[in-house]
């Protein structure tokens, strides 16, 4: 049976509206909006429903979802057991925020491994927050395995060894064929993750994560501390200089609009 | 042989990327002297150099350095790139954050387990310590965030393209050829089954003086007919938000944002889309944002220059009609 790895992280509401957005600038953190509950990475979300698609196309499959931090809101980290993931591990441990791209594949790596491995390693193109995208290229880099960037269709392939994939590319896309096991970077054009019906729900809330620390995972020191320092965090000024176009009505001011923009040269 | 900086550049087509320019720019920031690494096969024009300002340019030769651009995922490009760090030690690495860069910079990271900066808008060195220092958008935008590199290891910085302007100052950079024809991949590797073009409707985006988004206030598919009407009358590229785009309405192919298409048109008129931070990051060049949208709150107008608030289905054909009566008065 194809184990599948999706390393999901959990980060904050991207639907915050920018002006609720705050930093604490002195230290230099997001000052979460009260009320507002964290949710699992859109894109770690796409990686989750590509390996459900392999399921759904009859490939047998384990699908276990990985994640490392800490102040973990539960029922946020098991919609992807709502939607069919199998198991939850979670690297619940106060020193993984201060991990980089590295420290953090590092640990993956190693809990990936502990768990017994994986055929596949799947994960978002990048976090909603720091928006990097660096931990699952690290993550084939340290597990020596080949790497697909931006997948946006995934299939095994008709002998079961190796996966068909398309890749977005500049203008179009590419059709690549992957030797297993693989590690992939999903992008939001695979598809939304599907709902979650009730027994899925109901079978979420009886699945519990299994929890470990790093020092768990017996790979000593992981942190690839000490090379880069953040030393600022701010959110940026924009004045708006904006000339709200007003009419009788609202087809008046669309009408309005069009000669404004005519008269500005802008159409 | 030590180097300060070294630019890793990206070669496409046998020629330039044009993200290099701006790395030359970017690493003029630091380094006066910059070294311009590039991976190369014989087909590599070497006539693309003659006006590149950097001390030298240092061409990486492997006979499969162009094919691994997309199969190999970038790993041969990264395994040469490697290897000129092996041998340069340069202090700094300077790449493009593009989709072969992200790799590329990731993977050296990872080798040398070194520091690595991502999609940075500024670099400058700290006079107090000398170290470099970045300034890098993060959470899709909504704020920004500034490092400094410590320690005394290998300082990786990827820069996001379009930060810098191109340089055009020039150069007559001496060029050196390093033969790395026996570095090779181990392991198993992605094979490239073919490329395939898919053509967008309209006009490109990134080409387009003027240019009509919608977004999720839209509601559904059909309104973008609407745009596409509006699109023909004034010659404008087709754009959208990623939530109309993940919500089926219209080919992702549109997306604009950070994850989407970056666009720098003079004129951009969005309908329905609020204005996410991942969106801005995508249209910031714009020179000018006119937008319509029923939430007199919502971000965009805080960057737009004309607004209408109201209801799209109201405000949109008669804001249509008046262009096609304007359009007419000129074509009669």
């Amino acid at each position: 049976m194809l184990k599948i790895a999706v390393c999901a992280k959990q980060v904050p509401d991207t639907d915050i509206p920018p002006s609720q957005f705050k930093v604490d600038e002195d230290e230099l953190q997001v000052i979460p909006p009260a009320g507002v509950p964290p949710i699992v990475n859109g894109f770690d979300m796409n990686a989750v429903e590509a390996a459900l698609r392999l399921r759904d196309e009859g490939v047998e499959c384990e699908i276990v979802i990985f994640s490392v931090g800490t102040a973990f809101a539960l029922d946020v980290m098991k919609k992807p057991l709502a939607i069919g993931a199998d198991r939850l591990v979670l690297v619940d441990d106060e020193t993984s925020e201060a991990l980089d791209a590295l420290g953090t594949a590092r640990v993956l790596a190693a809990a990936i491994e502990q768990d017994g491995g994986a055929d596949l390693v799947l994960a978002g193109r990048q976090a909603s927050d720091w928006d990097q995208g660096h931990v699952p290229i690290m993550l084939s880099e340290l597990m020596s395995a080949p790497l697909v960037t931006l997948v946006r269709n995934l299939a095994m392939s008709a002998g079961g060894d190796s996966f068909e994939v398309e890749r977005v590319a500049e203008g179009g896309f590419q059709r690549i064929e992957c030797p297993m096991p693989a590690v992939m970077t999903v992008t939001n054009e695979l598809g939304e993750a599907r709902y979650a019906n009730l027994r899925g729900i109901m079978a979420a809330t009886r699945k519990r994560p299994e929890t470990r620390t790093i020092a768990d995972l017996g790979i000593g020191d992981v942190a690839n501390d000490g090379k880069l320092a953040m030393t600022g965090l701010f959110v940026p000024v924009s004045e708006s200089t904006v000339e709200f176009i007003e009419g009788e009505d609202e087809a008046d001011a669309g009408r309005l609009l069009a000669l404004r923009l005519r008269e500005a040269k802008l159409i | 042989m030590s180097v300060g900086v070294l630019i890793v550049g990206e070669v496409v087509d046998g020629g330039l990327h044009p993200t290099v320019r701006q790395l030359v720019n970017a690493a003029g920031q630091i380094d006066q002297d910059a070294l311009l690494c590039l991976a190369v096969d014989d087909a590599f024009d070497v006539g693309a150099l003659d006006c590149v300002r950097v001390g030298n340019v240092i061409l990486l030769e492997h006979p499969n350095a162009a094919d691994d651009g997309v199969g190999g995922v970038y790993s041969l490009v990264s395994e040469l790139v490697c290897e000129a760090i092996e041998r340069l030690q340069p202090s700094s690495v300077l790449i493009a954050k593009t989709d072969a860069g992200s790799v590329v910079s990731a993977r050296v990271a990872a080798r040398f387990a070194a520091g690595l900066a991502a999609d940075c808008v500024d670099l400058t060195v700290n006079p107090s310590t000398g170290r470099v220092a970045v300034t890098r958008p993060v959470h899709g935008g909504s704020a920004f965030a500034v490092y400094e590199f410590a320690g005394d290891g290998l300082q990786v910085v990827s820069v996001r393209p379009g930060a810098f302007e191109a340089d055009v100052a020039g150069g007559t950079p001496e060029v050196e050829r390093i033969d790395l024809s026996g570095v090779s991949v181990s392991g198993a590797v992605p094979v490239l089954v073919e490329t395939v073009s898919e053509a967008g409707e309209g006009i490109p985006l990134e080409q387009a003086d003027v240019v009509v988004s919608g977004g999720r206030g839209l509601g559904g598919p059909e309104p973008f007919e609407n745009l596409r009407e509006l699109c023909g009358l004034l010659n404008a590229a087709l754009g959208a938000s990623r939530a109309a785009c993940d919500a089926g309405w219209i080919d992702h192919s549109h997306q604009v944002g950070l994850t989407g298409k970056s666009i720098s048109p003079t004129t951009y008129i969005t309908v329905g889309v609020s204005g996410a931070s991942q969106h801005m990051a995508g249209c910031s060049s714009a020179r000018n944002i006119v937008a319509i949208d029923k939430d007199r709150e919502a971000n965009i107008f805080s960057h737009a220059r004309y607004g209408v608030v109201g209801d799209w289905a109201k405000v949109l054909p008669a804001f249509t009609a008046a262009v096609a009566e304007l359009a007419g008065k000129e074509t009669p």
